[in-house]
């Protein structure tokens, strides 16, 4: 399953733990939500960096006081029409300001990616080769938005308000033919 | 009439081109039908029974004669010479080709039109009264409010795959034209005792298999936050609401499961911590959305010109259907004509592409070329200068389009039911088109007055009839159509679900049972100009239920 980070397919650098794996030294892994619960302390001290895989189940607050010690966190889309990660994602980027990775894995196929980025991931396990590939094209789709998310694109609205004039409406027109 | 500028065009356009490839790579086998099941509800393609169903939104019910002219050239070119109009201010074409779709789609977004979010487990169109702007009684144009939710969902990073779909309403009227308690969500517009005006914010309303009527949950929010709590509600319900079992998905079941109060609670939590942030309205944003909606250059004119009242005494067919048909306007002078689209032993919502055609020319003539949908089927002309009426009135009879049976009893709400959809357990159509044929006669429907009869072929309830005056609900019992009758639902502003009177009944007898039900009402009522739905409430279902079931 091709992994994609900035526009590009790359090398996983991080390794799965599953529950009652030993955990290496010195590579960067990510560790399942209750394992990483339950063993926090002793994980935020160890050397390397850490991830953490959130269920989509579970409130993405309870997570808020050790986001300072996350380099990752991999949140879970079981089905593509299961969006509750969308809201998980947006509440980390901007309500709890977390700059680390984000991961989109499970069902993440070519017509998510705009919403995805929108919400705030930047790191996405996609499950068909041909989706990975297509991933820029997929993801510049949409010049206009409208609503204010965790891309920090501007919404409609305010560039209407905001206007210069090398952003008026009418530019926008002209730029389009 | 909301003016699309660059920004809206743009993404319209934008829109299309990724409709296309996700057609393209469906038809090339890329895409399974269970993937591309979900792209093409996102643009208000359904697979019916015998073709796919395109769905085109209808923003707050405003039509521009540009518009309802390319509807009439979708008709014809890609479908079968006709569109529905449902009960949720869209449009549907039953016959469309899938390769044809992005075409369609294409020719749509050049007058600013889309099946964006007409399906799907997104936020719908949102709705609004079909007067907005007009209506002597709204405080102000609920249309504006309406077009900035709009914008804000549209193709919205987190709420384009929520539990199940989520229907808005807006009003702004103290009489409730927009069914709102009968939404998902519905705000409306309203000043307090100390003349702040700010939104009543409504929650978990729906009909289906599980019918309740919307609670409130904030009595006046201020209007520049509107898009906060909006967000904040939306956010409750993606993250809490039932994914496990698609009946019980919708946010009135969480909103039922948790308590109105401790659902607020968590949307207050939510919304006290994103309030002050970039959704935050600025009068200047308000301005600028306020300042799309071109209004008409009305004339001064006198409320009842003489012109009128002499067409008024020389025909009786015509005042008849002035005082059926014709409601007051803000502006003196002028009216609403509503457009009855219930032909006796017709589809209810069904227009024909010449039909659209020749009300196109006479919106630009009559009615400053806009046209209006409502929730209950039917059209309207919403500026026409009263001395024109008569001039009118004339040329709509001409197209079909004069019928006097706007609100009584033969003025049926109903879905397709199983003559095209997919879903349904039983016929619609065929009922009200029989219980039209049965009350052909025009002073016998005057007589009974006022009567919405609303029918569904299923428990999904796209016809309403848990709203009805009389409500009509289509089961399968034993491979054979039957049908539960409930009395005394409504949807305005004191909003009712019905009651049911008994068992089923079979296909063959339902417009028995609403004749017997029509007769019991002329016998119950206190005086002839109680209402039905008045006598419902005075006498209870217990007189109608002994009169229907004595003979069966």
């Amino acid at each position: 399953m091709p992994l994609v980070e900035n526009g590009q397919i790359v090398q996983d650098r991080y390794t799965y733990v599953g529950d009652e794996e030993p955990i290496p030294e010195r590579v960067p892994v990510i560790v399942p939500a209750q394992r990483f619960l339950a063993e926090a302390d002793a994980l935020i001290r160890r050397d390397g960096s850490l991830g953490v895989g959130w269920p989509n189940d579970r409130r993405i607050g309870e997570l808020a006081p050790w986001l300072g010690h996350l380099a990752l966190v991999a949140l879970k889309f079981p089905k593509f029409r299961d969006g509750r990660a969308y809201s998980q994602a947006r509440l980390l980027r901007e309500t709890y300001r977390f700059r680390g990775t984000l991961r989109a894995t499970g069902d993440v196929l070519r017509d998510q990616f705009h919403f995805l980025i929108r919400a705030g991931f930047d790191s996405f396990e996609v499950k068909k080769p041909a989706d990975a590939h297509a991933f820029a094209e997929a993801a510049n789709r949409y010049s206009v938005v409208y609503q204010p998310s965790a891309d920090g694109r501007t919404p409609a609205l305010r560039r209407r308000v905001t206007a210069t004039a090398t952003e008026s409406a009418d530019a926008i027109d002209t730029a389009k033919r | 009439m909301y003016i699309y500028d660059a920004f809206d065009r743009r993404l319209l356009a934008e829109r299309v081109v990724d409709f296309r490839d996700q057609v393209s790579r469906r038809l090339s086998g890329e895409l399974s039908e269970e993937e591309f099941k979900p792209l093409r509800l996102m643009n208000g393609v359904y697979l019916q029974l015998h073709a796919y169903m395109l769905r085109i939104a209808i923003p707050y019910g405003t039509l521009s004669t540009l518009q309802l002219r390319k509807l009439a050239e979708i008709a014809r070119k890609y479908d079968r010479g006709y569109g529905h109009f449902t009960t949720r201010q869209n449009i549907q074409f039953h016959w469309i080709k899938l390769a044809e779709l992005p075409d369609a789609m294409a020719e749509l977004a050049a007058v600013g039109m889309h099946g964006m979010q007409t399906s799907g487990n997104n936020v719908r169109n949102i709705t609004t009264d079909q007067w907005a702007g007009v209506a002597p009684d709204e405080i102000e144009d609920p249309r504006i409010w309406a077009e900035l939710i709009r914008q804000h969902v549209t193709l919205h990073p987190e709420f384009s795959f929520m539990p199940r779909k989520f229907k808005i309403a807006v009003g702004a009227s103290h009489h409730d034209r927009a069914a709102l308690r009968i939404h998902d969500m519905a705000l409306r517009l309203h000043r307090n005792a100390a003349g702040e005006a700010g939104f009543e914010v409504m929650v978990g309303g729906g009909l289906g298999r599980t019918p309740y009527l919307a609670q409130t949950i904030k009595p006046l929010l201020p209007k520049r936050d509107v898009l906060s709590y909006v967000e904040a509600v939306l956010r409750t319900y993606n993250q809490f609401g039932r994914r496990d079992n698609i009946w019980k998905a919708r946010i009135k079941i969480l909103v039922h499961d948790l308590g109105a109060e401790a659902f607020a609670k968590e949307v207050e939590a939510e919304w006290q911590s994103i309030r002050d942030g970039a959704l935050a309205l600025e009068p200047a944003m308000v301005a600028d959305i306020a300042g799309r909606f071109r209004y008409p250059n009305y004339a001064t004119l006198d409320d009842g010109p003489p012109e009128l009242a002499a067409a008024r005494r020389g025909d009786r067919a015509f005042d008849v259907w002035l005082s059926n048909c014709v409601t007051n306007h803000k502006m003196l002078g002028y009216a609403i004509a509503t457009l009855s689209l219930k032909p006796e032993g017709g589809t209810p919502g069904d227009c024909t592409a010449a039909q659209m055609d020749k009300l196109a020319d006479l919106a630009d003539r009559y009615s400053f070329g806009e046209v209006r949908v409502g929730h209950e089927q039917n059209l309207a002309l919403p500026h026409v200068a009263q001395r024109d009426l008569p001039a009118l009135w004339r040329e709509l009879g001409a197209i079909g389009l004069a019928r006097t049976n706007v609100n009584l009893v033969s003025d049926i709400i109903s879905c397709p039911g199983l003559d095209y959809c997919s879903l349904a357990n039983a016929r619609s159509i065929p009922i009200a088109q029989e219980i039209t044929r049965r009350f052909h006669d025009l002073d016998r429907q005057r007589n009974l007055g006022r009567l919405h009869i609303n029918i569904s072929g299923c428990i999904n309830a796209c016809g309403h009839h848990h709203v009805g005056h009389i409500g009509i609900l289509g089961v399968e019992k034993n491979g054979e159509e039957f049908y539960q009758i409930t009395l005394g639902g409504k949807a305005d502003e004191n909003a009712t679900l019905g009651t049911l009177i008994g068992p089923a009944v079979p296909y063959a007898q339902v417009a028995d049972v609403v004749e017997d039900i029509a007769a019991a009402y002329l016998d119950l009522r206190d005086k002839p100009n109680e209402l039905f739905i008045d006598t419902v409430k005075r006498v209870g279902i217990e007189p109608f239920r002994e009169r229907v079931y004595a003979a069966r």
